[in-house]
């Protein structure tokens, strides 16, 4: 045996060819697995898809996919920042219905589109500071802060217009029309938000001190302050991000549908977090990607596909397939994160 | 002496930190000079981290001024510090698990091009700062699946980096070994040689002597001198701290010796060919009624890792065990408590103290589960078991409702003892159990566990102190590199053999 081995040296010396043989193609790294998951999940349902419709892997259906839904994704991004703090925003879904409902309503009174769309994604703004101010500064929960922003967007929603309000302005038309297509391909004004949002997103949080401490709070936050890092405002900023996500996204939505209505978006948080916690972020925070929420959403929208192309399933389906996936999901990740410890 | 003339880069005059009703610290007085190496000393609860926090921000004087410089300031935090050129370790590891090694020193000072993060820059300049500190480990690698003494380690690259002018170290080393803490102090040496004022913590007295120049001691939260640390013989040092002289620390000694190794029967545990892939490798081990068996080995050579095993906290996978001579498999740590088998875990943050809880409440925690939550234990003997390790372990403040996160390290670590010696187990591992804990209080607890395996209790000692396995054990297992390479027997023992089994010198 080889008793030559000097005090203090590495135990283990046969692991690091193999760890060098893993890193080669890619860092494949503890981290990636989940989101490694849910892209094989993704793939999955394409390829049974493909097999079992006709029609169903074509440019047409994949874009609508992501047309559908381009306000998920880029609510699903700003989620992606509060839970990775270790927070939770429920109030997106009502924020959004909010921002229509602005949108809808100062079109309405004739206001130039050039102001109306600032105020509506500032509007989702003004609510994610109240909310990280709530929660940082007066210590309220996540929870119970963003519930109380979800019951007051939705009824300011009220206040400003109970009805259904069309939306005609003729700009706004032409800019929820606009597209761009290639070949069979096409590319919406919304898609495009929703791709820049996603970049914008990734290079935020992994290329800035901001992105940076938002992982470090998740991995502990008492940590993260006595490290020095601005854990108030880092904090705040995530909730702000989230809220103005969400306006945005109703932004996207009031074009999809060209109208502002009180009652849309009822459980769209949900929907949201079920995305994001999909796509392989942790609830607990500190672990998860921009991109795998965006594969979160991908997953989503495809079960509503798969669904309306199989025709006779209720679309109740849809709900009973996510909660299966989640519960799937949930389970991963709790297998994985004991195989590290 | 030059140092004498150089003003002082650190001065706090007056401070005391009151937490109703506790007076953690009364009109203490300290001052801090550019390239020294300065020890704050104290028993557990002295006051010591509260000195640290109320100079970085965290906690607020009561009363007193600090000057930085010559200029007058109360940092609003560690980033407020930090800006300032004050750089601190505190007691307890803290960093993100889930971020990387890089990170994690990096993180708040990353290097940046065109506004974002230079990620391969951040990366060069961690493994500087890792090289520095001698540390060979990937900085790409995530830094939860590091040993704490690393993580530690990293956390004090952290601390130099940038324009460190004050570094404070809380207890740098109570979680490395006997290597490290060269490496530490050769580091340390480095920097106050660049005129680095160093702050430093330690319940290792023979360290304290070996870097300090100076030192300052604190009891119950007054300040009882500062002192030219080679003028000071340690006795009197101690006398200093504790208020009295050495008799307990000598009383702890006679006990030990008088302990005998006891008369062999069935092996309380017996263990064959135990394993479990990439944590031990494949080992035996008999464990009497009576006897302390002391575990020894560098960091990382699989000390705690054996104990985990042992104790169904890890599950292995090659190997059998009997408890009293029948075949048990141990699962979990709630079978192994079936059996009466107890674990402290070396990880007291992570692992070990419920820090929302009370003593009371953290004491008999693991008994009551033992019980079932649906019988709970009469309020009145808990209120004797609990006052009865209080006295016992000296944990202070002696207040039962006190919580957790309010005490010091120490007595933290005191709690966590108390709550499996409340268990009464058969077989007790101690997983670094005086980690953090100070002179008199580490005696009392060396004479405490050579009681109870007088009385037929069987114990399992892991310190990363050679000198506490070699003087507290009847039978001593010497880990490396992950396996079992020798077992000896511990009252004829020297200090030079272990160190050479360690060492793999002079392995069979
Ligand atoms: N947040 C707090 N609330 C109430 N009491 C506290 C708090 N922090 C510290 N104390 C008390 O102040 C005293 C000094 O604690 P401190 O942590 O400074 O001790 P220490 O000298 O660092 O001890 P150790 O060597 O065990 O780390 C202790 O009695 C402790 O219980
Ligand atoms: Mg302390």
């Amino acid at each position: 045996m080889t008793t030559s081995a000097p005090a203090g040296a590495p135990p283990a010396p046969r692991k690091t060819p193999k760890a060098r043989a893993w890193k080669l193609p890619i860092r494949l790294d503890r981290r990636y697995l989940p989101v490694l998951g849910t892209f094989v999940v993704l793939a999955l349902m394409l390829i049974i898809g493909g097999t079992r419709y006709e029609n169903f892997l074509t440019p047409a259906v994949i874009s609508n996919l992501f047309i559908n839904n381009a306000h998920l994704i880029v609510l699903a991004v700003g989620m992606t920042f509060v839970i990775l703090t270790g927070g939770i925003d429920l109030s997106v879904g009502s924020v959004l219905a909010l921002s229509t409902v602005i949108t809808a309503a100062l079109l309405q009174a004739g206001w130039p589109v050039a102001v109306v769309l600032p105020l509506a994604v500032g509007a989702g703004t003004v609510i994610g500071l109240a909310h990280g101010v709530m929660i940082h500064y007066f210590q309220v929960q996540p929870f119970v802060a963003t519930l109380a922003g979800m019951f007051f967007a939705r009824g300011l929603c009220f206040l400003i217009a109970p009805e259904s309000i069309a939306i005609d302005n003729a700009s706004f038309v032409e800019l929820a029309t606009w597209v761009q297509i290639f070949g069979e391909w096409r590319m919406t004004s919304s898609v495009l938000v929703a791709l820049i949002v996603v970049g914008l997103g990734f290079l935020v949080l992994h290329f800035t001190r901001f992105g940076r401490t938002v992982y470090a709070i998740g991995g502990g936050e008492q940590s993260a302050l006595l490290m020095g890092l601005p854990v108030p405002r880092t904090k705040v900023l995530a909730y702000v991000v989230s809220g103005t996500c969400a306006g945005l996204g109703g932004l996207l939505f009031a074009m999809a549908f060209r109208s502002g209505y009180s009652l849309t978006g009822v459980g769209m948080e949900l929907d949201a977090i079920a995305a994001v916690v999909i796509g392989g972020t942790l609830l607990t925070g500190g672990t998860g990607f921009v991109l795998g929420s965006v594969l979160g959403v991908l997953v989503l929208g495809l079960i509503q596909t798969i669904i309306t192309f199989e025709g006779t399933l209720s679309s109740w389906w849809t709900k009973i397939v996510i909660g299966v996936l989640l519960l799937i999901f949930v389970l991963l990740q709790r297998v994985l994160s004991l195989r590290r410890t | 002496m030059t140092q004498q003339t150089t003003p002082p880069v650190v001065e706090m005059t007056g401070i005391s930190v009151e937490f109703p009703p506790v007076k953690a610290l009364d009109g203490v007085d300290f001052s801090l000079r550019p390239g020294e190496i300065h020890a704050l000393m104290g028993e557990n609860g002295a006051g010591k981290s509260t000195l640290i926090k109320a100079l970085t921000g965290i906690h607020s004087p009561t009363a007193g001024t600090i000057r930085v410089d010559g200029v007058e300031r109360r940092f609003s935090g560690p980033a407020d510090a930090r800006a300032h050129g004050v750089s601190t370790v505190y007691q307890e590891v803290n960093l993100c698990e889930n971020l990387t090694v890089a990170e994690n020193i990096m993180l708040g000072a990353e290097p940046r091009v065109l506004g974002g993060l230079n990620w391969r820059a951040i990366r060069r300049q961690a493994a500087t700062h890792l090289e520095r500190m001698g540390l060979d480990i990937d900085p790409a690698s995530s830094l939860g699946s590091h040993s704490l003494a690393v993580q530690q380690l990293v956390a004090i690259c952290r601390a130099t980096v940038g324009d460190c002018k004050v570094l404070i170290l809380d207890e740098p080393t109570s979680s490395l070994d006997t290597d490290e803490v060269e490496r530490l102090f050769t580091v340390m040496r480095g920097l106050r040689a660049d005129g680095v004022a160093i702050l430093f913590v330690s319940h290792f007295l023979d360290q304290v002597y070996e870097v300090s120049d100076r030192m300052t001691v604190l009891r119950n939260g007054t300040l009882v001198g500062e002192y030219v640390t080679a003028d000071l013989p340690a006795a009197e040092l101690v006398q200093h701290m504790i208020g009295r002289s050495m008799d307990v620390l000598e009383a702890a000694e006679e006990v030990l010796e008088q302990a005998e190794r006891p008369a062999e029967t069935t092996p309380l545990l017996q263990v064959v060919g135990l394993g479990r892939k990439g944590s031990v490798q494949p080992f035996d081990l008999d464990l009497y009624e009576g006897e302390v068996v002391g575990l020894a080995g560098l960091l990382g050579s699989g000390r705690t890792e054996l104990a985990r095993l042992l104790t169904g906290a890890d599950r292995a996978d090659v190997g059998q065990a009997r408890v009293s001579g029948r075949p048990t498999r141990l699962r979990n740590p709630r079978a192994a408590m079936r059996h009466r088998i107890a674990y402290t875990s070396e990880d007291r943050k992570g692992e070990g103290v419920v820090d929302g809880l009370t003593v009371r409440e953290n004491i008999v925690l693991a008994l009551q589960a033992e019980r079932g939550w649906m019988r709970p234990l009469p309020r009145k003997q808990v209120d004797e078991l609990v006052a009865r390790y209080i006295k016992q372990l000296g944990i202070r403040p002696a207040n039962p409702e006190a919580l957790l996160r309010n005490l010091s390290g120490g007595n933290q670590q005191k709690v966590l003892l108390a709550r499996w010696l409340a268990t009464a187990p058969r077989l007790l591992v101690l997983d670094e159990p005086t980690r953090g804990i100070d002179v008199g209080a580490k005696a009392e607890i060396q004479k405490l566990v050579a009681e109870l395996a007088a009385d037929g209790m069987s114990v399992v000692f892991i310190s990363a102190e050679l000198e506490e396995v070699l003087r507290i054990s009847h039978r001593i297992a010497v880990m490396r590199d992950r396996r079992k390479v020798a077992e000896i027997d511990g009252g004829g023992a020297t200090m030079d053999q272990v160190v050479d089994l360690i060492a793999g010198g002079g392995a069979a």
